[in-house]
């Protein structure tokens, strides 16, 4: 029988803690959308994709109502583009996003990911067309996200693709420096691409995936900081890491029951639920705040890192038992302009990009949402990937870089987004250059790591 | 099927026969009750089943919310489910 504490803990977290889920991406394969001649081709893409997801938004809506859980996003996740953009003649990657943009738009989702490219040993069959696409594509389309897959554990870094990606990101900055260089906040350059991965800007639906799946991501950064507010200042970080599990354990528990609802209902196969604490800009919902809850003065200051290991840890721990499929990121994400804890830690340079880059060593993801200098070199830019790419592939983890070159803007001038995606200071980068490096090109070599068959 | 209402806010005559009015109107069953009183502020929980309901639930849900709102309380109606999933194992 359920007790009067429970229920109003579920009532609060809900209604003063921002609990909610923050997605259900469904993830649908495009495979069986090649076609030699490219309008057939993204004909096809755009039948299945409206065919697939037509009821998602409306099924999520009920969702929503019915348990009393605010479902924020409805997204979808396709197949990398380059995959069947290599069947086709003229590869003409620019109409597939656009197509991909007007089949996100008449399904009703706020997202579509997967305008995506897998290069981490070399470039395939419409790969580079691909990658040379993104800029203009992310400029002429509104919900498209796009991602790059540079590195892994198994194969090591393709350096080539490192230094495309730097001029890659540039360029969508430049294109779209008229709408706030948006282009590269819709980005990620990953290395270890989850391929079931239901957040934004990175999701895509793997190759190994079934035709059609539903992935959910669960958020709550608010709930942990408030279950360690009402803790005492002087508990021990053993039972610090206790209280964040229960807490992750019951945040999963909703999303699972979520993700089991819209399988059902939608008659597609439950695939993960993404374990995440995800930070918007809304007060109450930031993962700097938890950290600084724990006791850091502000998030960037020594111990931050630490701090950050056991967080992570503990939501992953917690939340392992609550699902009965786990997957995609599943970690604490350190998304600066999206986190109104991190925006001001960075506004007052208590965070740096140097910290920053320390705690993607522990934390699900990688350097996040990050205005940098408008007038900020490709092959800087190319060397802030490779950097996050050695420390995902040394560390056999998930990292990425979604950077924003800010198009006229100089350090500690503000740019912003809006929504979800917030905005910030533009932080300073070091000053000198690493073009010789990135300019050899070539492949890092995989990691001892990599050998364990 | 069964749902938990919960009502908060501030204490004043009649709430109890409000819902419970809300509920027989929609052919829902009140199964349990409990409420307290922490100084001025006023806490029930009513375990209702909702098999037999003449309205969609999710109505039933939004409507109690707009009498809540007139009567300055947060009133919700939510599946049972998600209690049970966030606090059994």
């Amino acid at each position: 029988m359920l007790n009067a504490r429970d229920i109003l803990e579920t009532i609060t977290m809900i209604q003063d803690e921002n609990l909610d889920v923050r997605t259900i991406t469904m993830g649908i394969s495009l495979l069986d959308c090649c076609h030699s001649d490219s309008d057939t081709m993204c004909q096809k893409v755009y039948d299945k994709i409206t065919r697939y997801a037509k009821n998602l938004v409306a099924t999520g809506e009920q969702i929503e109502k019915e348990l009393g859980i605010p479902i924020i996003n409805k997204r979808i996740s396709v197949t990398p583009a380059a995959m069947i953009l290599a069947s086709a003649d003229d590869k003409d990657a620019v109409k597939l996003a656009k197509t991909l943009d007007k089949a996100a738009k008449t399904c009703g989702v706020n997202f579509l990911g997967g305008f995506s490219a897998l290069v981490h040993k070399g470039f395939g069959p419409g790969d580079k067309e691909l990658i040379e696409a993104i800029p203009e594509a992310l400029a002429s389309t509104d919900f498209l996200c796009s991602s790059v897959n540079i590195g892994s554990t198994k194969t090591g870094i393709n350096m080539d693709a490192v230094g495309l990606m730097g001029k890659v990101v540039r360029k969508a900055a430049e294109l779209t420096a008229d709408k706030g260089c948006i282009g590269p906040a819709k980005l990620v350059v990953f290395c270890n691409a989850p391929e079931d991965n239901p957040f934004m800007a990175g999701a895509f639906h793997g190759a190994g995936e079934p035709d059609c799946v539903i992935n959910v991501g669960v958020s709550g950064p608010g709930v942990v900081r408030a279950a360690l507010a009402k803790a005492s200042d002087t508990m021990d970080l053993t039972k610090v890491a206790d209280l964040i599990k229960k807490t992750a354990f019951k945040i999963t528990r909703m999303g699972q029951l979520v993700a089991a609802e819209a399988s059902e209902r939608l008659g597609v196969p439950f695939g993960i639920v993404d374990l995440s604490l995800a930070p918007t800009p809304a007060v109450g919902d930031s993962v700097a705040h938890i950290l600084e809850e724990m006791g850091l003065e502000v998030c960037g200051c020594h111990g931050t890192t630490a701090a950050l290991a056991l967080l992570n840890d503990a939501v992953k721990k917690g939340g392992v038992m609550a699902s009965s499929h786990v997957g995609g990121l599943s970690g604490a994400f350190i998304p600066v302009t999206e986190d109104a804890g991190m925006i001001d830690a960075a506004r007052c340079g208590a965070l740096t990009i140097n910290k920053l880059e320390a705690m993607t060593a522990v934390c699900s993801v990688g350097l996040d949402m990050i205005n940098i200098p408008g007038d900020t070199p490709a092959d800087v830019i190319a060397a802030i990937i490779a950097d996050e790419a050695a420390i995902g592939m040394v560390n056999s983890k998930t990292t990425a870089v979604r950077v924003i070159p800010a198009v006229g803007k100089k350090v500690g001038e503000e740019l912003d987004f809006g929504g979800l995606l917030g905005g910030g200071p533009v932080m300073p980068l070091s000053t000198y250059s690493p073009s010789k490096f990135i300019a050899r090109g070539g492949r890092i070599p995989a990691p001892m790591q990599s050998l364990k068959n | 099927m069964r749902a938990v209402i919960t009502v908060i806010g501030k204490d004043m005559v009649g709430i109890l026969a409000k819902v419970s009015v809300k509920c027989a109107e929609n052919n829902i069953n009140v199964l349990e009750v409990t409420q307290s009183i922490l100084q001025d502020m006023f806490a029930m929980i009513m375990m209702v089943d909702i098999s037999k309901a003449s309205v969609p639930f999710t109505d039933f849900a939004e409507n109690l919310e707009k009498m809540g709102k007139e009567m300055n309380l947060s009133i919700h109606a939510m599946h049972e489910d998600i209690f049970n999933a966030m606090h059994t194992i």
